[in-house]
């Protein structure tokens, strides 16, 4: 029932903020921002006073369910639940999307009501993606958040931002079709076993009834749908373009709550629905994301715009959490949330202070700007501090993430772990490069406009208390993600204190 | 003739009394709003009829016509399409200073033969409902005949229909000298008896007629037509050749291939095959080098027109089901499609003068968005329910080359969909708003693309109902 509320909540507020846009710009970011708070309330409301799962009979893992009749003819049902990781990430991309709609407060100045219809349905899609349990309905609220995005980034985009918009269009629209054929041979071939037509997850999770051939291929088109939504390596191109160009806002969305959706559905789906054929797949999806790491980290360090910079140690990340996901063991699985929690947070946050720097010097090229430190001293100090978090610094989630995924991958895959160590020595160097480059030095611009004031100062500040606080202590995410992880049934690590 | 038989021709019956009586009304007045309403009060009729001829589904009447679900199904479908193009029409023709009150006898007499096609199962009626659309779609396609253009489509449209049905006669009479018989079900008897695909009669024939359905059909490469007739054609009659007409072959196509099981064998397969990846491939490149927004749905209907093919391959129930929704998911679409483009029409047709529609009409822009979202199957629309039969019925069938064109072909699509959208919510360059003066033209067009929709959302949302009357409609498909 929850998982509908906050749908509904997000999708009726979006014509709401459409409505409020053509009476008062101003108005718009309100109606959304309300909408998105009243949604995270209600499932932090939730969360304090959900029955813990596997407590209320006949329910299962789910700490909520919905099942509704929708189209019987094809077994597609309206069918809705969360467990301890959807209710993590739903909780993480409600915050980021609040945080969304902080960072587009000054920057939207055209149309300002059709912006936030659509940042508040790709977010719905989102939340849709990480709550569907049927097939065709989760594939529906996959395809659903790309339209709104795609406008987010050509209309309000920067600089040549409709070409990037169309190619990440097209890559994840292709990408999402081959995803249907993988879902669409699934089914039948569960109808071809048991005779029965469902899209239902739980039926197929128990009797998938595929031949090796066809689960291979089926899970192929399960696996490139979310890898070219990560983004790994090779899949990764559409996302540099696609995320400078877009406004600051719409930069958050795509590379720090969008993402969240390929990843759980690499979680969700791929190992519980395919385990063999999955397995056949680790080591060349491992070797992936290790050279995603390496890549991103190296490309991380040539780059002088900082958007950019952001986004290719993003690529690094998703590496990590590619390694991850395939390790299958709890220990690297709730490293990968961890990961995705803190990446998420970190990546909105430097977004933030690159749009920030953008609005006020009209320039993002590390090379044109210094020295800011004096000029804008809150802004600098946020940037070094996510910074820091982002290179994996201890005290930050971003640390806890990587050492459990590097830990719960060690034991299996030596070599591979060894190489993602020093992609990470890679990501130390350019942290430390923006650093220098940006804040330090003498100033190179005459005019850096005002400091933070009380908008961004307040996202900051929370952004922060949250990042160091999952740095410190973990233990909440790992609870709430165990019992789910759990039923997904990867091979158990001993963990301490777990 | 039993009461039944009657009973059961009675949609064709008032289809058939519907242009006679807008003709006497022409004659007696001329009066533009009171031929429309005329009009509008025909199609009711035709859609009413279908209420008790459902009750007697299915009936075969002479061996010329099976009234089945099926052949209801469609009947309503173009009923429905020619009412909305006859209000486009309204709006557009208000303009004009030509004679307008034809376009309507026109128009229902090309519907009256999509409803023949429908019920067809005997290959006289295939070539009389053919006729029966072809013949009125030369004036309706010539009608702005000031414009020059309008002029060159017509006769395009008149030499393509003369070679059409000159192939399709000359496949069918090399089939009857082989078979000896015109009946659908004959042939089918025939081929599963002592007759084989093999003889020259049979193969001959078999590939002129489809040669002729497939030049109907516009499919590639026998496509070469369609632009020049879209662009040339009053917007409001290229909906309606785009959708009715189509459909009324697609039908009858359908129904040739179920009844005679031609397509179990192998050489009609393997062509349904080719025409169907090479229609859907080709057709999306095409139209990305297209400027003219008809231009590009005309070769977005080449494509569309081979995913249909797609769910033809699929043998089986689930092919006349994915058939079934994917026409009234194509039609919905194309009809808005061309609808905004009738309303647009005095702004002209290129994708540029579609810059900055939003900020000038944002209602209009974001419903054609919708269309051709719809068109594009992205969810929330019926196009996406009606892609997601697609792809069920190629992978439930195992038609892996079909498919993986499916894929390819839609990815393409989509660029050009794209195209368009992003023009029109571009902030617009000019400063003074569109002069659009409020008449009851276009608003009765307006009222029309509301209609469109409120049902290409409501099917994309919940199209349970609608796929229960699919199944309760085949229930009833005879022969």
């Amino acid at each position: 029932m929850t998982a509908v509320v906050i749908i509904l909540v997000l999708i009726a507020g979006g014509p709401l903020a459409w409505l409020a846009g053509r009476r008062h710009g101003g108005l718009a970011r309100w109606v959304a921002l309300g909408a998105l708070a009243l949604a995270l309330l209600w499932l932090l409301l939730f969360w304090a006073w959900a029955p813990a799962a596997g407590t209320v009979p006949g329910q299962g893992p789910w700490l909520t369910e919905l099942r509704l009749p929708w189209i019987p003819s094809f077994g597609i049902g309206f069918h809705f639940g969360m467990d301890g990781l959807s209710l993590t990430l739903a909780v993480l991309t409600l915050f980021l999307g609040m945080i969304a709609v902080t960072a587009s407060w000054t920057e939207i100045q055209g149309r300002a009501g059709f912006y936030y219809l659509n940042l508040l349905w790709a977010i719905a899609g989102v939340l849709g993606v990480l709550t569907a349990l049927d097939m065709f309905l989760f594939f529906l609220f996959w395809e659903l958040m790309l339209v709104p995005m795609y406008f987010l980034i050509s209309l309000w985009g920067h600089g040549d931002s409709s070409r990037a918009a169309i190619r990440f269009f097209l890559f994840t629209q292709g990408s999402g079709l081959l995803l249907l054929v993988g879902i669409l041979i699934l089914v039948y071939g569960h109808q071809a076993a048991t005779g029965t037509l469902t899209f239902d997850y739980e039926a197929l999770r128990t009797h998938t009834g595929l031949g090796p051939q066809l689960a291979m291929w089926a899970m192929l088109g399960f696996f490139l749908a979310f890898a070219v939504k990560l983004p790994a390596l090779p899949l990764h191109t559409w996302l540099p373009d696609a995320a400078t160009l877009a406004p600051t806002g719409g930069s958050i969305v795509l590379a720090a709550i969008l993402d969240k959706a390929p990843a759980y559905g690499l979680i969700r789906f791929l190992h519980p629905l395919f385990p063999d054929a999955t397995g056949h797949l680790a080591p060349a999806a491992m070797a992936l994301g290790v050279a995603g790491v390496v890549y991103g980290g190296v490309l991380a360090f040539a780059q002088s715009d900082i958007q950019r910079l952001v986004v290719y140690s993003s690529i690094s990340h998703k590496g990590f959490v590619l390694l991850g996901v395939f390790a299958w063991n709890t220990l690297a699985l709730q490293g990968v949330v961890m990961q995705l929690i803190a990446h998420g947070i970190a990546a909105a946050a430097l977004f933030m202070v690159a749009g920030g720097i953008r609005e006020r010097l009209h320039t993002l090229d590390g090379n044109q700007m210094g020295g800011l430190w004096a000029q804008l001293p809150r802004l600098s100090a946020m940037g070094l501090l996510f910074a820091m978090a982002t290179l994996g610094l201890p005290g930050f989630g971003n640390f806890v993430a990587e050492i459990l995924i590097l830990v719960g991958t060690f034991r299996d895959y030596p070599v591979l772990t060894l190489v993602a160590v020093f992609g990470m020595i890679t990501t130390t160097v350019y942290a430390l490069v923006l650093v220098q480059r940006a804040f330090h030095g003498s100033p190179r611009q005459a005019e850096a406009g005002r400091d933070y004031g009380v908008r961004e100062g307040l996202a900051m500040a929370v952004m922060t208390v949250l990042i160091v606080w999952l740095g410190l202590y973990p233990q909440p995410v790992f609870h709430a993600a165990a019992p789910a992880l759990a039923a997904l049934g990867p091979a158990v690590t001993p963990m301490g204190g777990g | 003739m039993r009461p039944i038989e009657i009973i059961a021709l009675l949609p064709i019956i008032v289809a058939l009394t519907h242009p006679v009586v807008l003709m006497l009304a022409i004659a007696v007045r001329r009066h533009h709003g009171l031929t429309l309403a005329l009009t509008l009060i025909g199609y009711a009729a035709t859609l009413g009829a279908l209420i008790p001829a459902a009750h007697v589904a299915p009936t075969t009447v002479t061996p010329l016509l099976t009234v089945d679900g099926l052949a209801l199904y469609l009947t309503a479908l173009v009923a429905i399409g020619g009412a909305a193009s006859a209000l486009f029409a309204y709006g557009e023709r208000a303009r004009g200073r030509e004679e307008r009150e034809e376009i309507y006898v026109l128009l229902s007499v090309a519907v009256l033969g999509a409803a023949v096609l429908a019920s067809s199962r005997h290959f006289a009626t295939l070539f009389l409902g053919l006729e029966l659309i072809s013949v009125p779609l030369f004036p309706l396609i010539a009608y702005s005949r000031l414009r020059r253009r309008a002029v060159e489509a017509g006769m395009k449209y008149l030499v393509v229909s003369g070679v059409a049905t000159s192939l399709l006669l000359f496949g069918i009479a090399l089939l009857y000298a082989g078979v000896g018989t015109l009946e659908f079900s004959g042939l089918g008897r025939w081929l599963a008896g002592e007759g084989t695909i093999a003889s020259a009669w049979a193969m001959g024939g078999i590939a002129l007629i489809m040669a002729g359905l497939a030049m109907k059909l516009s499919l590639f490469p026998l496509h070469w037509w369609t632009p020049d007739v879209y662009q040339g054609a009053p917007s409001p009659v290229t909906g309606f050749l785009a959708t009715v007409a189509k459909g009324g072959v697609i039908v009858v196509l359908l129904r040739l291939l179920l009844l005679s099981k031609a397509h179990q064998e192998i050489p009609v397969t393997v062509v349904l095959v080719i025409l169907a990846v090479l229609s859907m491939v080709a057709g999306n490149l095409l139209a990305l080098r297209q400027e003219n927004v008809k231009r590009i749905l005309a070769y977005s209907s080449i494509a569309h027109m081979g995913y249909f093919l797609v769910a033809f391959l699929a043998a089986g129930p689930l092919a006349v089901e994915a058939v079934s929704f994917y026409l009234a998911a194509y039609f919905l679409a194309s009809l808005g499609a061309f609808g905004v483009v009738a309303l647009h029409a005095p702004e002209g047709e290129d994708v540029a003068s579609f810059r900055g529609f939003y900020g000038d009409h944002p209602w209009l822009a974001v419903t054609f968005a919708l269309m051709l979202l719809s068109l594009a199957g992205i969810p929330l629309t019926a196009g996406f329910i009606g892609k997601f039969y697609l792809f069920a019925a190629g992978v439930d069938s195992a038609r892996w080359v079909a498919v993986g064109a499916l894929v390819v072909s839609s990815v393409i699509g989509l660029f050009y969909y794209l195209r368009i959208i992003s023009a029109l919510f571009v902030r617009g360059t000019q400063e003074e708003p569109a002069v659009t003066a409020l008449t009851a033209g276009p608003l009765l067009g307006w009222a029309a693309l509301a209609v469109i929709t409120a049902l290409l959302i409501g099917l994309g949302l919940y199209p349970t109902p609608l796929i229960g009357t699919i199944h309760g409609l085949l229930a009833q498909t005879g022969s």
